[in-house]
């Protein structure tokens, strides 16, 4: 990698967090003040040793802001700071630790890259650590970093040190977290920070400082996903217009076929301004001004994206809440502003399906979410959002709430799904419809065909749709229990589903069928028999479908109990132009539903 | 071959673009915002970002500036060429009331100075003109207060600053909702540092007041802060005149800013004396040394 130059560094925002008392503040102004970024006369604040060196106690003063909060001796707010090195700037967002706050951890981590978690090393593992650990995981901080901090307090116990990185690690293992890192550290006496100190030589990983240096940021930087919010159109010249924005994904060039959403309405880039320069070109993360062909109407809260990559666009979503409010709970069929993007529109609550004990991470049936409780919220808004679900993008997929009446900000969500066809008394079940049709699901033992059909099944059928699966185990346990596993036999057993599903799909039935159906010229064969045939390629390694092995076939396969196993001792021909192409490792099952769900509104197999 | 390299922003790319969406989304979203004006480097970097926000279009909103009377007379200059070269709608509004015209240079250090001269005209204008939103040139390193303060600050009828009562801030998404009467001061440069600042006046090319460069100058060291001897700071009785190489580090009221004795003339010198530096930016003011809460309180009374 070239070594950048001075002008050329990165911007890293890190949130740092703890309870109260793990000595964040000390922590953060021990880093500071050992990178030598304090200055003379904040120095000349605070009291110094016989050495001359600030003394550790003092170190939280460089920090703390707020004159109030210093009588309490606690931080309120999020408090950005600054330091800078060689290689990097970085922005901290200090997030308090206080219990009724987690609102400021959802804040202050909703910008960062990295999350540094403090934990008490006499206290271990608390139920705010777990909080903060839960929240991190769920905005999808790319990095995280647990200091155990006071590690002078407890003699410097390698013993004490493991114990807690276990529990952590324990407590971790439910939630999928990208990259994680423990460091011990004493921030008062400076061990582990930026000096390695003598205190803990058992310790040969990297100080917070050599981490934060030598960490390889994984960044969002989106280019394939062309997403632009328009902010506002602004009259540029006489019969003239431009619309402006940050673009939230992808690269558009001049000449480019757009869409503007959520009307639809195609157009073409006429030209481009890049933080007003014209150029040929633009790409995620700038603030543009567009023109285009035509004249098009564009006004805020649009979504510019390509007609060949668009975003979901709905009126219904789910998502993961964070409550914020102290006041008043969320509750069903409340009404609220809902900001996304550059749009602010007004969102119905249609159902809270769970919340999340934080302690477990199990999930429970609740009405209402309390402040600083977390769950899943089914909305409804009254204007059509172009959206991306979280995990995907995260500012196409983040929202905040706001309360009508007092204009506070009380909650925020993290997009997980379209909301499809919420169960609402005031919407009529009747009026979604489906046409008959065959959905093949065909791929590994293993890929999750089942999986993703059953959800699938599920959800239509909650609002009323004509719909009905087809199983490859129930098949084969009832209706074909005379057939063997030879290519004859299989060949007999998918004939036989396949007049079924042409019965249902006669009948207006939208049949979800899974089996493995490793060759290609059978398929062709199932699908001449049908009107609406789509072929759906559940597509997930060998090696992944091996690893997962839920029903334990893989094992026996390859000990030689199964024979014709496709994959191992059979092959399994890869559909070469399947209606939907579905990759489950990149995905969850909620994105791989609404990947068939966005096919099946877009071909008006179902509509409203 | 990596194409991912051209696709990608420097750490002053990525602050120039979120400043511009803040910029927008401010005025996007308020009938009426206006952009207060000190005249310094930072006001000079907003005003550049504006201007580019709405390129080729003109800058949507007024400028505003606070005048107390005892601004350097090259910031007087230096504002009305800034007034013509961007073609700006104006505000200058000075406290005419017999009180605030009691206040002598001497007093420019005092919080009731502050408060009659800078606080309450900002106050006035801001009523009386019924802006919604105040754009200002604040960022988070200047003082320890401002690490707090949010992007979109709500402000409630009276203009004051509740630091218990701000929204969180998440994502990119800004609530800008406020009842009738309130208001919102947007720090679009919140997240920039000074260094950031002059890097950027370099690669932008932007045009700042002469004081920021080093030239002769007679001061005078009043209390450890050295006044420049002019109009407003009449050398007393026994007061030794100096005749030094000096510069500005921040520009305000001539009485209560002190110059720092300096070689630099030009940018690169003025960031290579920055990376030497030992003395805080605002060290070199007067009014915020007065107590260790002294910036939080003024904020509170509706002072930037």
């Amino acid at each position: 990698m070239n070594k950048k130059n001075k002008k050329d560094r990165d911007l890293v925002v890190l949130a740092t967090s703890g309870s109260v008392d793990d000595g964040k503040s000390t922590l953060i102004g021990r880093l500071l003040y050992d990178c030598n970024e304090l200055y003379d006369d904040q120095l000349a604040k605070l009291e110094k040793d016989e050495n001359g060196k600030v003394k550790g106690e003092y170190l939280a003063h460089i920090t703390d802001g707020l004159s109030d909060e210093r009588e309490q001796g606690i931080t309120i707010d999020v408090a950005y700071r600054h330091f800078s090195r060689p290689e990097r700037k970085y922005i901290i967002a200090d997030v308090p630790g206080h219990e009724q706050y987690t609102r400021n951890m959802v804040t202050g981590v909703s910008k960062a890259s990295i999350a540094m978690i403090l934990i008490d090393a006499r206290k271990g593992l608390q139920t705010q650590t777990k909080r903060h650990l839960f929240i991190a995981g769920l905005l999808e901080t790319p990095h995280i970093v647990i200091v155990i901090n006071k590690m002078d307090l407890v003699d410097y116990s390698e013993e004490r040190y493991r114990e807690i990185k276990k529990d952590v690690t324990a407590f971790l293992s439910k939630m999928s977290v990208r990259d994680l890192q423990f460091i011990p550290v004493s921030a008062f006496k400076g061990d582990m920070v930026v000096n390695r100190g003598e205190n803990m030589p058992w310790y040969q990983g990297p100080t917070i400082l050599s981490y934060l240096d030598n960490i390889e940021v994984s960044t969002d930087n989106n280019l394939i996903d062309f997403r632009l919010p328009i902010q506002m159109t602004i009259k540029i010249a006489q019969d003239k217009r431009g619309s402006l924005g940050q673009i939230r994904g992808g690269v558009i060039n001049v000449g480019d076929d757009v869409v503007i959403l959520p009307a639809k309405t195609k157009t073409k880039v006429k030209e481009i301004y890049v933080s007003g320069e014209k150029r040929e070109q633009a790409f995620n993360g700038q603030s543009v001004l567009l023109s285009f062909e035509n004249e098009v109407d564009v006004s805020r809260g649009d979504v510019i994206a390509r007609a060949n990559n668009l975003p979901i666009i709905s009126n219904e979503l789910e998502a993961s809440v964070s409550w914020f409010d102290d006041e008043e709970d969320l509750n069903i069929d409340k009404t609220y502003l809902l900001k996304h993007g550059t749009k602010t529109t007004r969102a119905k609550i249609t159902d809270i399906k769970y919340k999340i004990d934080i302690e477990t991470l199990h999930s429970e049936k609740t009405k209402k979410l309390s402040l600083n409780e977390i769950g899943r919220v089914a909305l409804r808004t009254n204007d059509t959002l172009g959206f991306d679900v979280y995990a995907k993008n995260k500012n196409m997929g983040s929202f905040i709430i706001i309360d009508e009446l007092s204009n506070k900000t009380v909650g925020a969500g993290m997009i997980i799904s379209r909301g499809l066809f919420q169960k609402d008394k005031k919407v009529e079940i009747d009026s979604y419809k489906n046409k008959g049709a065959l959905l093949w699901f065909t791929g590994l033992s293993g890929s999750g065909k089942s999986t993703i059909a059953d959800r699938l099944h599920e959800r239509l059928s909650e609002i009323g749709l004509q719909t009905e699966r087809l199983d490859g185990d129930v098949v084969r346990e009832g209706l074909s229990s005379d057939l063997g596993f030879s290519k004859e036999d299989r060949d007999k057993n998918l004939d036989r589903i396949s007049f079924i599903s042409s019965l249902l799909e006669k009948h207006g039935v939208l049949v979800s069928a899974t089996f493995v159906s490793p060759y290609e010229k059978k398929r062709k064969e199932i699908r001449k028999k049908h009107k609406n045939f789509i072929e759906i390629f559940v597509d997930t390694s060998l090696g992944e479908c091996e690893k997962r092995d839920v029903k334990g076939l893989y094992k026996k396969a390859r000990a030689g109990e199964i024979e014709n196993f496709t994959g191992i001792s059979d092959k399994y021909e890869k559909p070469k132009n399947p209606e939907i192409h579905i990759k489950t490792e990149k995905a969850s099952i909620d994105e791989c539903v609404e990947q068939i769900v966005s096919y099946l509104e877009a071909n008006n197999i179902i509509s409203k | 071959m990596n194409k991912n390299n051209n696709f990608s922003l420097t750490h002053l790319e990525r602050l120039e673009s979120e400043a511009i969406f803040i910029i927008r989304e401010a005025v996007a979203e308020f009938g009426k915002p206006v952009m207060l004006y000190s005249i310094g480097k930072d006001s000079s970097v907003l005003l550049h970002l504006a201007k580019k926000a709405f390129a080729p279009g003109r800058i949507p909103f007024p400028v505003l500036h606070v005048d107390t009377g005892f601004k350097f007379s090259e910031m007087i200059d230096f504002r009305e060429k800034m007034r013509e070269k961007f073609d700006l709608d104006m505000i200058v509004e000075k406290n005419m009331s017999k009180e605030a015209q009691s206040f002598g240079p001497e007093d420019a250090h005092s919080e009731e100075y502050i408060f009659h001269k800078k606080t309450t005209p900002l106050l006035k204008a801001l009523e009386e003109n019924e802006f919604d939103a105040a754009f200002g040139g604040a960022r988070r390193d200047e003082e320890k207060s401002r690490a707090k303060e949010r992007i979109f600050s709500h402000r409630n009828v009276d203009g004051v600053w509740d630091p218990k009562n701000q929204r969180p801030e998440l994502w990119n998404v800004y609530n800008s909702r406020i009842k009738k009467g309130e208001s919102m001061r947007v720090f679009p440069i919140s997240n920039w540092t000074e260094f950031d600042i002059w890097e950027y006046i370099k690669r932008e090319n932007i045009e700042i007041v002469p004081l920021y460069f080093a030239q002769k100058t007679k001061l005078l060291d009043r209390n450890g802060v050295l006044v420049r001897v002019d109009e407003y700071n009449v050398p007393k009785e026994g007061e030794k005149i100096i005749e030094e190489m000096a510069r500005f580090r921040t520009l305000g009221c001539s009485p209560s800013t002190g110059a720092v004795l300096s070689e630099a003339t030009t940018l690169d010198e003025i960031i290579e004396e920055l990376r030497q530096s030992t003395i805080s930016e605002r060290g070199t003011r007067a009014i915020d040394n007065n107590k260790d809460s002294s910036m939080e309180d003024k904020k509170r009374e509706g002072y930037f």
